[in-house]
């Protein structure tokens, strides 16, 4: 379903990594790692097609990304490090808009549901910038409870998070995984997910890819 | 497309609602920089009624900029613009939504305004009307236009001034056409002229400008 071949990642004057490949199929998940500073969100941006690849191809489905446009971007759901949540919000409408803007219905009972589920019930109504650090991350983990797009790119998605919750959101994803959805994300964090096929890919110096991933300057 | 159009309005305004300081401040900034010249130039009714549709309209440019650079700096700063350009809908009709909602929370009260600070300059009546009108046409190509600004500076460091430089020569037919209505109301030749300009000026800068905003969006976030 997600095909990648000989991407290329260039930063400024620095190639980040070079010949990077995978495949995914539905129910699989592929593990990004590699050090700080390796392209790891870079990598994940080119999959959205927020950023364009120096070179090589992204193919969804068979289709270069690129040109699938909007039919591409309504089956995928990025989280990116910023949580991309309205301080002045509270959860619960911060759920709601991310719900309207991807153009699905969300009846309230289901949004309350979500925010229970990641521990955020009596807060719903509290304007997101009161909340610490770890609940601003639930509050926009809650969107994958009721998501349903099948490919989820996820960037450091534990970051903040306590035990507790790094276990739900790898239940979460493991659900996901389970009903044939793809997912891609870096952690630094090693949680087991129950998965059909779990994947690696490692940037940077210490890869095991053939090829790719060697930084050096240009 | 219509409904993903309402949530962004909707989104906005109600953002702007939470954070009304904003608002009240370009208001304020509009009204003091209105009264200064009368309290400047000296209380001559026929210089002030020959300055007055310039002065409201070069306060209202002002007043706008004010409230530019966080158009998309906000939504830049917590992600929340990389979900905006990912969401299925086109881009440019986000933009779109933003732009309007920009529009009521910035523009609309300035419209409101004018009226009662037109007063100040001893316009006549119907010159007040007709100074209503033009910023009632008007202010919505100001938005449109700065948006693309707002775009193209967004995360430049000291992108505020940028954005000025960037915004306000090409806000200069806006101004011409709009001041220029009221000018030509008072010399008796009648503003209609000068308000269909403004109002081409102004479907052009709303439904034609969200378009290169986004591509400068989309550059701004690779």
């Amino acid at each position: 379903m997600l095909e990648a071949s000989n991407l290329e990642c260039v930063r400024g004057e620095r190639r980040l990594f070079a010949d990077v490949g995978f495949r995914l199929e539905g129910g699989e998940m592929l593990y990004v790692q590699g050090s700080n500073g390796s392209g790891k969100t870079s990598l994940l941006r080119m999959l959205c097609a927020l950023t364009p690849a120096a070179s090589g191809e992204i193919r969804w489905r068979g289709k270069p990304i690129g040109r699938l446009g909007e039919e591409f971007r309504s089956e995928l759901c990025y989280l990116g490090h910023q949580n991309a949540i309205k301080e002045e919000l509270t959860p619960l409408e911060n759920l709601r808009s991310s719900a309207q803007l991807a153009q699905e219905s969300l009846v309230p009972d289901a949004a309350l549901e979500a925010l229970e589920l990641v521990g955020l019930r009596g807060r719903e109504d509290l304007p997101c910038r009161y909340l610490s650090q770890g609940q601003k991350r639930r509050a926009a983990l809650a969107r994958l409870v009721n998501e349903r797009r099948p490919l989820w790119v996820l960037d450091e998605p534990y970051v903040a998070l306590d035990t507790a919750a790094v276990e739900l959101v790898a239940g979460l994803i493991g659900a996901h995984l389970q009903r044939g959805g793809l997912a891609v994300l870096t952690t630094h964090q090693a949680v087991p997910i129950p998965a059909a096929a779990v994947r690696e890919l490692w940037l940077g110096d210490d890869h095991a890819a053939p090829g790719g991933g060697r930084s050096r300057t240009c | 497309m219509l409904s993903s159009l309402r949530a962004v309005i909707g989104r906005d305004l109600r953002l702007a609602m939470r954070r009304q300081a904003d608002i009240v401040a370009a208001m304020f900034f509009f009204i003091i920089v209105v009264s200064l010249f009368p309290l400047g130039v000296g209380p001559e009714p026929d210089q002030l009624r020959r300055m007055a549709p310039g002065v409201l309209w070069v306060a209202a440019l002002l007043a706008t900029m004010l409230s530019l650079p966080r158009l998309f700096a906000d939504d830049h700063r917590d992600g929340t613009l990389e979900q905006l350009a990912l969401a299925p809908q086109p881009l440019g009709l986000i933009v779109l939504g933003k732009v309007i909602a920009h529009w009521l929370v910035a523009g609309l009260p300035l419209v409101v305004l004018a009226p009662v600070l037109g007063v100040q300059f001893d316009l006549a009546s119907d010159a007040l009307a007709v100074l209503t009108l033009s910023l009632l046409i008007g202010t919505p190509a100001l938005s449109g236009i700065g948006a693309i600004g707002a775009a193209l500076t967004l995360g430049v460091r000291g992108g505020g001034v940028l954005l000025s430089l960037l915004v306000l020569p090409l806000y200069i037919p806006v101004l011409i056409f709009g001041a220029g209505a009221v000018d030509a109301t008072v010399s008796g030749l009648g503003p209609q002229a000068h308000l269909s300009l403004l109002g081409a000026l102004a479907l052009g800068g709303v439904f034609f400008a969200p378009w290169p905003t986004a591509a400068a969006l989309r550059v701004a976030l690779e």
